[in-house]
Order: structure tokens, then sequence, then C-alpha cells
């Protein structure tokens, strides 16, 4: 039986009738059109999926979007600031070589600035244990951990809150 | 050498860390993957595939499914072969040492009456959703009857086991070796010394992060088709799937290869879903839409490696080789993929010198068919496996001759002066410092102070081990006739167009595919330099048919060495046009002009015009030689490389081992490596990184499992195949040393994609035999698992009986 | 995944009005282990009822020294909050190891238990900690909760609505993970109150168990080498790719030991 989900996507409400059965990525991508989400595993480990839901970091591929009635999702479409300035995170991945492919990098992103959430500070094994659920193929992490630390520092000497643009 | 990241220079040019300009679109979602495509109207397949190793089919009803909602079509292989569909092309002849040529066995898109792995190709079933087809897929009677399987690379052509192919007695592909054997068995007849190892050289799955997807699209009014793909190469799909499997010519199909998400070698190949979805899009016409899930890619993308071997090192009594002997039976897979047969002969046995002057080597590769995935190339292809066998081998050698490791490789490296140098086995290096790159290294990994760090771990109760890998790969591959004399059906060229619009912005098409290697950045910066333009002003554009004129794609460390040789011939063409315009321009003659930074000036005069002036001009020819020079700044070239580049250097690596739990932990990791000239080193030491840690990922973490009983796939998933995580890798320590060009491209430059791949896996392995040391292990396979680690210092720990 | 109907209840008896007499149906708590179950198609229900809204599953309090928490308070919750960094660190640390951070965020206390998977996590703490567990019904033992492999002794309709935790004087859990699943290969959490020492094995075997033999060495003297003498019989631990049962019963001997030194 088809259901409703009324959401807010980026800021903005949205409302859809979707399958049971609908994950919460498939309504972000095939529904709402926000492909930046990507799907790159079917058993939750690699993260390329990875979204916030109230402002927490999650696995949008292990999650229904029935689950996500009334949430509030950012999605890597929605953590720009609306006039295009990158969030110190995306700029930090740019600035670092944080990313060769793209296919991770969403995720990887999304799951960077939960962690800066939690702990503005992190060591370079908290970056490390932290992105234990977002595979990358391409980068080695090297970059991509060196971009998380280089973010928390610019965050720190910056009064701009870590969180996303939209949330 | 590089200078640090943070302090690299500022500018766009040649040797600077430009940023990239891809990033934008992928940092913030806007990236456009094949499966971020939607077409009109179009369908969802889903492939049925084998749960049997090896089984007939004795029936295949699709009654029930065709039934099912949403249900547009189900075809099956008899449905293909009514239609024609061929079989899916091998790329690549080897020959037998007697001269025969290898067993080709078909490769049908959809089996006809056999499968011959878990995941063959079945059935396809075509629905308005995703859902659909898959919940009408279950509704798919099949009549298999099992038939026994082999999976074993070591046992497949024992003459008891089961066939895979009836025109591959024994499960033999081929039977090829390489080199002089007459010479080897002299060598280790007077040899001092001789060193024997077995290793396994074990199955990987390349797991790019985005799974393989297509889209097939069939216009009816024009006869037109397009394929949308998640390739390495475009062209060479459009070539071996128009030409060998669906008759569609070339003018007539169109691939695209938009952002790719990783490749590893795994997306050079055609697979069958490719020519499915194109040719069910014409059936039903209407556009196709294929994305495997992970749990598919892992029992239809091409896995790697896959090798047993017997090596056996001839030493002098200084320790200088001798000769070199190896056995290596190599696993095919079930089919053969597209490049399959090249890798474990000429990508492997070519490298079997590696750095080091071994006056003779003789080796002999059995390739054989088993009831797996075909295996094809991953990251590295060939090489990985030649330098994994030479540098544990070597290892082992100065462990048995009590010559210190870096003393053994310092006396039997190729001299500088040696160069070029022909090696045993077919190939000349054109240059490369290989003395000078391992006395780099060893003063930056502090390899004299290992033995205090080595005490400092043991009283922590750990095992330290230090690892040392120099290598050499190939790369670049070619020149086309040679290739073609081995048995490539393809040529290796790249060509590239480089196109002035009138307002001086400039358009470069290559043939080769980016799919994380930053081509729309480093190009751009060859392009900007040479051209004089601002880098803003010059796009790339690659990936599909209908814009770049012909391609071979990206793999095997290439992109730069030819398609960015390709890029220079194209620049200079455009160049020697401007020139002659703007000599008619500044009504001088064209021996007097020079070009420099952008603009064309009259030698010893103050005249001069700016190439963005001269484009105008060239589109805009009203004071223009029209009658000796054509309108227009647009120009092609193909360039065919002279020789294959050689990137070499040298890894070292140490890692702690807890003897309580087996578990390794990588302590530090520093390269030190000649790519030729750097044109970014940024994305250099990315590309180092990346592959490092797929070095790393075989040596410790991945391991392609199948269960000898049954044939299934063991590790089929993520939960079971451990991907190395950002928590079980360090970071890394890279150096260049652009002190040894390469002799014979444009750029001077030798390829740096697969280098890391290359040593890691030997470096790493080194690292941890060497901490075993101490328990008289004198080798391990791969990979380094803790419950293997543990299981091996166990063993040890008995004592032996006397015999 | 298999097309079900789903059922958002905000109360728990809405949700056990939803679960009684339906054989097909089933309870979805965060999920992390359900979901990708049903996407491989191992699990067929007609009718997914999620928890999440039911709001009194959700929470952590004290009580009577230790902690209560709901059923469906997740991993990251226990891992950060202070009151269980306070009273019981080492479950905010256990929880801190469970799957990784977006696994966390979502995945809870009830689904793990209920689910028992033998490479879990909770179930060490459960039986360490002599917890009790809550449900709809009646309250349960935790020595008595877990009946074997993804067995519980929960009946049919009966939905956990929180567990709660007796706070040791101090504990320590761990573990030793699969590399790729990031689950248990051999977790061990020692708990020591008072006098008593208890020690729960998770991962190793079929279902969790209470390695009783380390607790009357440790009761004796709590110190590692007290289990020095000790072996693990192998025959009934599991085996598969990433450890052997011999591995298994080795490390369950050396987890212990490195939970007991922390200890110190």
């Amino acid at each position: 039986m088809p259901i409703t989900v009324s959401l807010s996507v980026n800021g903005r409400p949205v409302t859809k009738e979707v399958e049971g059965r609908t994950l919460l990525v498939q309504l972000l991508r095939e529904h709402l059109g926000l492909t930046g989400t990507h799907v790159g595993c079917d058993t939750s480990q690699c993260g390329a999926c990875v979204v916030h839901v109230d402002g927490k970091s999650v696995k949008s591929c292990t999650m229904l979007a029935a689950q996500a009635q009334g949430a509030s999702v950012t999605t890597i479409e929605g953590l720009a600031a609306p006039d295009g300035t990158l969030h110190p995170m995306q700029a930090a991945f740019r600035e670092h070589h944080g990313l060769q492919c793209g296919f991770c990098t969403p995720g990887m992103v999304m799951s960077a600035v939960d962690l800066l959430q939690h702990n503005p500070s992190p060591s370079e094994t908290e970056v490390r244990e932290w992105l234990e659920g977002n595979i990358c193929r391409c980068t080695g992490y090297h970059n991509i951990v060196k971009a998380v630390l280089s973010c928390a520092e610019t965050m720190k000497s910056g009064a701009k809150a870590p969180a996303a643009a939209a949330e | 050498m590089t200078a640090p990241l943070d302090t690299a220079p500022s500018g766009t040019g040649i040797g600077k860390a430009v940023r990239r300009r891809e990033d934008q679109r992928f940092l913030t979602g806007r990236g456009t993957y094949t499966e971020d495509i939607n077409r009109p109207g179009q369908l969802h397949a889903y492939i049925l595939r084998s749960p049997h190793a090896h089984a007939r089919i004795n029936g295949i009803d699709t009654s029930a499914a065709r039934e099912a909602p949403g249900v547009v079509a189900i075809f099956t292989g008899a449905d293909m072969a009514a239609d024609k569909v061929g079989s899916l092309p091998c790329g690549w002849q080897i020959h037998n040492k007697d001269g025969t040529p290898m067993a080709e066995p078909p490769h049908p898109p959809l089996v006809t009456d056999t499968v011959r792995h878990v995941g063959d190709q079945v059935a396809v079933v075509i629905a308005e959703t995703k859902n659909q087809a898959k919940d009408a897929a279950e509704l798919i009677q099949v009549d298999y009857e099992p038939l026994p399987a082999v999976v074993s690379t070591a046992d497949a052509d024992a003459p008891d086991q089961p066939q895979v192919h009836p025109n591959a007695p024994n499960n033999v592909c081929y039977d090829w070796h390489l080199g002089d054997k007459a010479a080897v068995d002299a060598a280790f007849a007077r040899a001092a010394h001789v060193t024997t190892l077995d290793l396994v050289n074990n199955r990987l799955v390349p797991n790019a992060m985005e799974p393989r997807a297509y889209i097939g699209e069939y216009e009816p009014s024009t006869g037109d088709y397009t394929l949308y793909t998640t390739s390495q190469n475009p062209h060479v799909i459009r070539l071996l799937m128009g030409a060998f499997v669906l008759s569609i010519p070339e003018h007539k199909l169109r691939v695209v290869a938009p952002d790719v998400g990783g490749g590893f070698g795994s997306k050079i190949y055609h697979y069958a879903e490719e020519a499915i979805v194109t040719w069910a899009s014409r059936k039903l016409g209407r556009p196709i839409k294929r994305v495997a899930e992970r749990s598919e890619s892992f029992l239809s993308d091409a896995h790697g490696r896959d090798h047993v071997t017997r090596a056996e090192l001839a030493l002098d009594k200084d320790g200088r080789f001798l000769g070199l002997r190896v056995a290596t039976k190599a696993n095919m897979g079930a089919y053969l993929s597209t490049f399959a047969p090249a890798i474990p002969t000429y990508l492997y046995g070519t490298l079997l010198a590696g750095q080091y002057a071994t006056p003779a080597i003789y080796v002999e590769v059995k390739a054989l068919f088993t009831h797996t995935v075909p295996v094809d190339a991953y990251r590295g292809a060939g090489r990985p496996e030649a330098c994994y066998l030479l540098e544990r081998i070597v290892d082992v050698a100065a462990r048995e001759t009590g010559i210190d490791r870096a003393e053994l490789r310092r006396r039997n490296l190729i001299r500088p002066e040696q160069m070029p140098y022909a090696t045993p086995v077919a190939l000349t290096y054109d240059s490369g410092n290989f003395p000078r790159i391992l006395e780099r290294a060893l003063e930056l990994a502090d390899y004299k102070g290992f033995a205090a760090r080595k005490a400092e771990s043991a009283r922590r109760g750990k095992l330290r081990g230090l690892g040392l890998c120099s290598y050499i790969e190939a790369c670049g591959i070619a020149p086309s006739n040679v290739a073609g004399a081995l048995g490539a059906r393809a040529g290796l060229y790249e060509s590239a167009e480089v196109r002035f619009h009138p307002t001086g912005s400039v358009t470069v098409f290559t043939g080769t595919h980016s799919h994380g290697q930053s081509h729309e950045t480093t190009f751009a910066q060859i392009v900007a330099e040479k051209l004089g333009v601002p880098i803003e002003n010059v796009d790339i554009v690659h990936g599909d048919t209908a814009k770049v004129p012909m391609g071979m794609g990206t793999y095997g460390s290439r992109s730069l060495p030819v398609g960015g040789s390709a890029i220079v011939k194209a620049v200079d063409k455009v160049v020697a046009k401007a020139r002659k315009i703007a000599a008619h321009m500044m009504e001088a003659a064209e021996a007097d002009i020079e070009f420099k930074d952008g603009r064309f000036s009259v030698a010893g005069t103050d005249k001069s015009v700016g190439i963005a002036d001269v484009a105008l001009t060239a589109y805009v020819p009203h004071n223009y030689p029209l009658e000796e020079l054509e309108p227009g700044l647009d120009e092609k070239a193909f360039y065919d490389p002279k020789n294959f580049t050689f990137p070499n250097g040298t890894q070292i690596s140490e890692v702690e081992i807890d003897p309580e739990t087996g578990v390794v932990e990588i302590a530090s990791f520093i390269a030190v490596d000649d790519f030729g000239r750097i044109v970014n080193p940024m994305v250099v030491e990315g590309q180092v990184h990346g592959g490092v840690v797929q070095g790393i990922g075989q040596a410790l973490y991945e391991n392609c499992v199948y269960d000898p009983e049954s044939g299934q796939l063991v590790t089929g998933s993520f939960m079971d195949y451990c991907m190395p995580r950002a928590d079980d890798v360090p970071s890394f320590t890279v150096q260049t040393d652009e002190t040894s060009p390469c002799t014979h491209n444009p750029l001077g430059v030798k390829g740096c994609g697969e280098a890391g791949a290359i040593g890691g896996s030997a470096c790493i392995m080194n690292a941890v035999v060497d901490a075993l040391s101490e328990h008289g292990i004198r080798h391990i396979d791969m990979p380094a698992t803790p419950n293997r680690v543990w299981q091996a210092i166990q063993a040890a720990r008995v004592p032996v009986a006397a015999e | 995944m298999y097309a079900f109907d789903i059922h958002r209840p905000e109360t728990l008896g809405e949700a056990a009005r939803l679960l009684s007499g339906n054989e097909d149906a089933k309870l979805m708590a965060g999920g992390q282990t359900l979901i990708p179950t049903l996407k491989q198609r191992l699990a067929q229900p007609s009718d997914l009822i999620d928890l999440g809204q039911v709001g009194d599953l959700k929470g952590i309090r004290e009580e009577a020294g230790g902690l209560t928490i709901g059923a469906m308070t997740t991993h990251a919750t226990v891992q950060f909050a202070p009151l269980v960094k306070r009273v019981i660190p080492s479950l905010a640390d256990l929880a801190g190891h469970i799957g990784d951070a977006q696994v966390r965020n979502r995945g809870t206390l009830g689904g793990s238990i209920v689910n028992n998977d033998p490479a879990a996590d909770y179930p060490g703490a459960v039986l360490a900690l002599g917890a009790t567990v809550r449900t709809n019904k009646r309250q349960i033992a935790g020595d008595s909760f877990f009946t074997g492999m993804f067995e519980t002794a929960l009946d049919p309709g009966e939905i956990v609505t929180a567990v709660h935790f007796p706070r040791p004087d101090s504990g320590r859990y761990m573990k030793f993970r699969n590399p790729a699943s990031r689950y248990a290969i051999v977790g061990v959490y020692v708990a020591k109150t008072g006098g008593a020492v208890r020690v729960a094995v998770t991962g190793a075997a079929a279902c969790a168990f209470r390695w009783t033999a380390a607790e009357q060495a440790l009761t004796r003297s709590f110190t590692a080498d007290a289990l020095e003498s000790l072996t693990v019989d192998p025959s009934d631990l599991n085996s598969d790719l990433h450890a052997s049962a011999e591995y298994r019963a080795h490390l369950v001997k050396v987890m212990a030991k490195r939970a007991v030194a922390g200890m110190m």
C-alpha cells in the first residue's frame, strides 16, 4: 500500500507518495532528483549514501523513507550556502585533494561534518575512526583525513557553526 | 623533487599543484554518473544470475514472470542467439609455446545451455520499475542440472578436474613462455646459491565505489543507438560491442561514459550488460537502464590477480643474480574477459627483470579456466604480481645469504649508465636512476635507525618489521605495431583534438577517460601553459564518442604519457598553424615569428599579436592567406608511443605485529617515485596514496574466496570482503624524483596511476615477514590477516621434530 | 526488498495490537540489521511495525544506582550520554564500538538484543552487567534472555521496552572486531561488583555466554595472570573465514586478560 511521506529536505518541505519499501535514498534520488547522494553497496557498509536526518549523519540506504516522516533531511546539495559558498568541509576537501572520482565524496563530507559537530578538535586517529563507515577506493584516505583536520582548524578560528547550512 | 603541497608555487602551469576543476560539481552533488541519468520512457532491467558454479540448463520457464506486474519483456540466451548476437570478444590473443593460438571459448552475453560461474547471466527481465523487474525475476523457473565445479588455480589443470569448456582440455587456455630457458638452466648450474619460493597472489575484487550501470537507447527514426556506460574507454566499447557483438557500425552507435566513480581496471572491459541493454532497447523501442547492486558487482565485475607461482633465483657467491626461473598458473575465470590473456603474459612475464640486471630469465605461464568470475586487469595488472614475486624472493635470498637486503638490491640494480637497458624479457628501459632512488628512500625511512625502533617495539611486546620494495612498471603500453605482433587486436595510440574558439577559449577533446585521475585539471594545465592562455579558458572533454574523434581510454597509467602526448602534438599543430596566420597578420616571414607565453612576435621587433587574436582571425578570415591556409584553428593528433614508459621507485614500510593477536599495524610507509616530469604534484601524490592503500589492502585485508566444493563466492559483500578503511591505514610520506625524465615522449612523463599498487603489497609483506622472521617464519601468503599471522606464529612455535 | 505495509504506531499498545495475531508482521527498531536483511530479500514480512514513533521507548535514566535505558535508545545516545559515561563508562565505551558512526545514530539497544546476532556487542553487556530486560509483559533476567543463535526468551508479540543495567564498581569491554563487517569476532566484557566478577563473551559462539571459569578465577584473584592457566574449549566456538575456532578460543582469553588489565 503506498504511503504519503512529508518531510523537509534541504530546508524545503516535500510530500511524496511512495511504496512502503522505499528507502530514504530512493526517495531522494528517484523521487526528488537529488542524485548527489550515492549508493555504493547493499550491506550498509560503504557510506556513499550518508545524509543528515535531524542533524545526525545516517546511511540513507538503511532507512526507509517512511522513517523520515516529519524529519529534516540535509543532503550534499544542501550543504553549501544558498549563495553557492562552499561549506568549510567542502572547501577543505577541494583544497587538500580529498576526492578523486567523487563517488564516495558526498557521504564522506556529510559524515565528516557530523564528526565536527561532536568533536570540534579531533585527532588524526579520531578522524580515521569516525570515518570507518565511509569507504573510499581512490584516495587512500590520506588527503581526506588531512582535509577534515584542516577544516576543524578553520572552523575553530572562524565563528561559523559547523552544522549544515540547511539545518 | 616536489615541494610539500602547502608551499606549492602559485600558478597554473606544468608542475603546479593546481586545485581541481572537477571538484566543484563533485563536492556539491552535481556530478553526473550513469545512474544519475534518466531517459524519457526508460525501462529497468534486472539480470537473473546463476546460483550455481556449473550447471546445465535444461529449460527456462518464464511464463509466470511474464505475467508479473510491470513486466515488459523477458529475454534469454535463445532470444539473443536468434538475433545472431555475437560472443563478447577478447582483445588479445596469446600463443602457446608450440605456436598454436590459445583456447578462446565463446562468451555469450546471456548463456544458452550452460552456466559456468555463480553470477553468470541467465536471463534479463525488463519492467517499468526496478522493483518490478527484480520481483518478476524470482518467478522465473530455471531447470538447472548442477555439475561439479573447479575453482582452484593450483588444481584446475589436473586431469580429473571438471572441465569448464569442451575446447580447452584440462582447462588450459594457453601455456606460454618467455626468455632463454637454456641460458637460465646454465645460470642455475653455476649458482653458488639458489633461493626457491612458492607463493600465491591472492584474487581480488576491484570494487570501484560506483557499481556498474548502463542505459541502452535506440532511435528508430535514424537507427542510432546510444549507450551510457560506466566505462573507462567508451570508444573501445563502441568498437567491441558494435563490431563483434551487435553488428552496429560506428556511425550508428554513440557510447557515453559520463562521470565514472572509479574503475581500477574493472571498467575497461566490454561487459554482457552493455550488449543486453543496447540490444533490448531496439527490441522494445524504449531506453533500458540497468544498475548493479554491490552484491552483483562481486559476482560479475572482472576480478584481479589470482596467480600460483614457483620462483627460483640463482645467485653467485657475491649475491649477484645469475638467473630467475618462474612458473606461474594464472586463473582466467570462466571466460576470457577483454584483456585477460595479456595480463599474466606481456604485463607480467616481461616485468620479471624488475630493477635488476639479472642476465637470464625464463618464465612459463599456464592460464587456466575455472568456474569463477572472469579475471582481468586490476590496478597494476600483472606488474604487481611480478613485483611481489621478485621483491619477496629477493628478501628471502637476502635472508638466506646473510646479505643485508638493501645491499643485495644495491649490488644488483641496473645502473643509470646502462640505460637504455634491454632486459632478457623483451623490454628496453629508457631511463631511470634506480640506485639514487633506493638511497633516497633508505635515508627518508631512516633505514639505519631501524634496529633501535625494533628494539623499542620489542620493549612494548611488539614484533617490528621493515619492508623494502623497489618496483618498476611498464606503462603507456605500446607501440601499436609491437603490441600487435604480440597478439593485441587493437591499436594502442591515443587521439586528441585542440579546438580554439573564435574568441580565444579552447576546448580539448581527449580519447582518455577520467574517473578520478583529474584530467580536467592536469590536461588543462598542459594546454594552458603551452598555448599561453588562462586555464579558465581551457576545458577538457572526454567520455563521449560523439564528441571525441577516437580514443583508447584510460588504463595502464597511459593517460598522461600517451593521451597527454597526443594533446601536446595537437597543441603543436595549432601553434604551427597560428604561427603562419600570425606571420600573415604581422606581414613577416614565418621563420621570424617567435611564440612565447601566448604571444607571437616578430624577432627583433616590438610587433606582436596574441594567440587569441590569431584565433579570431582564423575564424573571421578577412585579412587571411586563404589561398595557402584553411580558416579555423582546430587540430587533431594521434600519438602512438615509441616505447613503454618505466615509472619506478622504492617504497619502505614498517609494521608492528601484536604476537598475541596477530594484528598487523602499519607504523610508517614512505615512497620515493620516479614518474618522470610531474604535471601536478598534488594529483600525483593522491594517486600514490590511493595505489598504496590498494596494495596494503591486498597484503593485509582483501581476499576473494570461493568455496572449493560448491564454487560459491564466500566473500560476496563488504561484510566479508574487507575493504581498507580510514582507520586501517596511516598517513604516508611520498616524494618524487624528476631527474630521469622519460626520453621518448614530449612531456618526459612516465605515468603514476598504478605505482602505489604495484609496490604496495610486496612492501607490506616484506615488512610482515621481516617482523615474523624472529619466529623462523620465511614466508606467508597474502592477506596477512590476524588469524593467518597468529596461526603462522603458532605453527612456528611448535618444535620441529628431527628428521 | 519485497513489498510490505508499514505502520508507525505512536504508543506501545498500538504496536502490540498491530503485532498480535499477525505472524508475518515484524517489528522494526533502528532497522540497521533488518533493512539490509530485507534488501537482500532474506525476510519477507507482510507488515513492518516501526517503533520509531513510540516516545516512551527512548531515553536513559538513573534507577536504583544503575541505568535504565529505553529499548529505542540509539547506540550514539548511549555512547555520548554524560549520564552513562558517569555511571557505567564501560557501557558507553561498548556502544561507541558498535558498527560505525552512522549505524550508531540509528541502531538501538532493543534492536540489538532482540536480534541476538552472535557477533553483536550489547548481549555481552546484558550478561556481564547482570541486566534485566523489561518488556510490555514482564521482566526477564539478562542471564536467561539469550537462548540461542538469533533466539531470545521473548514470546510472540512481546516487545522489549527497556533494559536495566546495574552499576558495577568497574567494567571493561574489549572487542576484537571483524575487520570487514566490524562486528565482534570476540568481545569480552568483564564487570566487577564488590567481590563478584562477571565475564561475558560475545562473537565467539552461537550466542553470548558467561565464561564461568574465568569468573571464578577472577573472584579469587582479580588479575590478568589469574586467567593464564585457563583454556577455552574451541569445539563449541564459531569458525569462519575470518577466525578459526582455535583462534577465537585464544582471543577470548587474550581479550579477557586485556579487559582485566585495563580495569587495574
